[in-house]
């Protein structure tokens, strides 16, 4: 048995407003597992649960009239690995959720709630902001869409106001067309573990694929939210793809981190990381570019 | 405490019953259709030792709530057995190799090697291993378990 005190079952993405607005302290419940581990812990014992979990509508991936990659919240870590769309357009996310705890797992752990659970370590997280994921957030007063850079406030705090749920991640189409990523976990098992870094690196090459056109390079947990290597991507645009310049992005990723001791590893360790992962990173996306080094 | 009816199918027969909202699905399989094949191990996703096809995919029914089976379509490890007990292939491939020791994972990783061998396809060693990653044995150092896997696998496909 959970220890929680009432368990409210939404039946739409209205009635679970309402039943937010009428219990203003209950948790929101999608896949359950963050929540339910946390109740398991007595972190939040007690407490009261409203589930999402059955609202089939919002689950799935499609395509915007303006090309925009739609992923609705709910779709399973393993079904967003496995959709055409995503294989096709945004690959990178369906490997990168394709490395979150154990089989098991993947197929009740949500897209949405990774990111609304606002942890650093979130395998999603990297490879969200370093798309410029656009988030339409619904609530008692409609739609609003804000994007990913401004949803996270800190550990475990984002953008959304009382009564408001997450109801839909948009990926421009000027974020993933032409454009090629790789998302590298570093952790301490190969499965069921929490990255000690992860990092999304995702390139555009020029039209004769002989220099960086645009680059971004996303992180998690090289900070208290997954961030962005801002200076550092401004200084590799229009780079020669060459050894140096992968050197380079090394070293300039330093700038835009701040990483933090923790029992999982050292400041300096984390550093090492995240030098070396942003170089195989872009190494990694610029020969799916189709380039050479 | 609040109840609240669950309609599901279990191992191919569409039962009902009231369960407490509290309720994991490892509870309810196990206390109200005494299915104990369904091991209490972790209770955090960790383990494995819960784990049921849910819809056809392996969950961990110990962060599954039980209400959400309302609907679905469960299958547990005794599914796999036939009318008089008889042990399926992969069951059985679990006792030649050898990859049964304590036993206490074993119903989770034949659940989950039960998805595996459904979806048809033929898996690398590695390919396996991640496959099964979700489970934990402290007894057998996994080399049997992957071996029972595989030759099962490779006899379903006729490769073998």
């Amino acid at each position: 048995m959970y220890d929680i005190s009432a368990l409210y079952e939404a039946t739409s993405v209205q009635n679970a407003i309402e039943l937010m607005q009428a219990h203003p302290e209950a948790a929101l419940i999608a896949g359950g597992s963050d929540v339910l581990i946390k109740i398991r812990e007595g972190k939040l014992a007690g407490v009261e649960l409203i589930s999402i979990f059955k609202l089939d509508e919002l689950r799935g991936v499609s395509i915007d009239d303006d090309g925009a990659l739609r992923i609705l919240p709910l779709t399973s870590f393993s079904h967003i690995t496995q959709h055409p769309l995503i294989q096709k357009y945004y690959p990178v996310l369906g490997e990168a959720v394709d490395q979150v705890g154990g089989p098991q797992l993947r197929n009740i752990g949500t897209i949405g709630g990774n990111i609304c659970n606002g942890v650093t370590s979130a395998d999603s997280g990297a490879t969200q902001v370093a798309y410029d994921a656009m988030l339409e957030i619904t609530g008692p007063n409609g739609k609003r869409t804000l994007s990913i850079h401004e949803f996270y406030k800190g550990p475990g705090r984002v953008a959304l106001e009382p009564a408001e749920l997450l109801t839909a991640i948009l990926i421009p189409k000027e974020s993933y067309e032409n454009c090629f990523g790789y998302y590298t976990k570093y952790a301490m098992r190969n499965a069921l573990d929490i990255a000690t870094i992860g990092c999304s690196v995702n390139v555009v090459l020029s039209p004769d694929k002989k220099t960086l056109e645009r680059v971004r390079i996303g992180y998690g947990v090289a900070g208290p939210v997954p961030l962005r290597a801002w200076t550092a991507e401004e200084a590799l645009q229009g780079k020669p793809l060459t050894e140096e310049t992968l050197d380079f992005a090394a070293k300039a990723v330093q700038d835009d981190v701040h990483p933090r001791t923790s029992w999982r590893a050292s400041e300096g360790f984390r550093r090492q990381i995240i030098g070396e992962t942003a170089k195989r990173g872009l190494r990694a996306s610029i020969e799916r570019a189709g380039g050479a080094i | 405490m609040q109840k609240q009816l669950v309609r599901c199918n279990i191992n191919g027969k569409d039962v009902e019953t009231y369960v407490d909202v509290r309720a994991s699905l490892t509870d309810m399989l196990r206390n109200d259709y005494r299915l104990t094949s369904v091991k209490k191990g972790c209770e955090v996703g960790e383990c494995g030792a819960c784990t049921v096809l849910i819809d056809g995919e392996a969950f961990n029914s110990c962060i599954y709530m039980a209400v959400w089976a309302d609907g679905k379509h469960i299958r547990t490890l005794e599914s796999l057995t036939g009318p008089n007990g008889e042990l399926s292939d992969i069951q059985q491939a679990f006792v030649d190799e050898a990859a049964v020791q304590c036993g206490f994972c074993t119903p989770g990783f034949i659940m989950t090697s039960v998805e595996i061998l459904e979806s048809g396809k033929e898996y690398t060693r590695d390919e396996l291993k991640k496959l099964l990653s979700g489970h934990l044995c402290r007894c057998t150092g996994y080399e049997n378990i992957l071996n029972a896997v595989e030759k099962t696998m490779k006899k379903r496909l006729g490769k073998e």
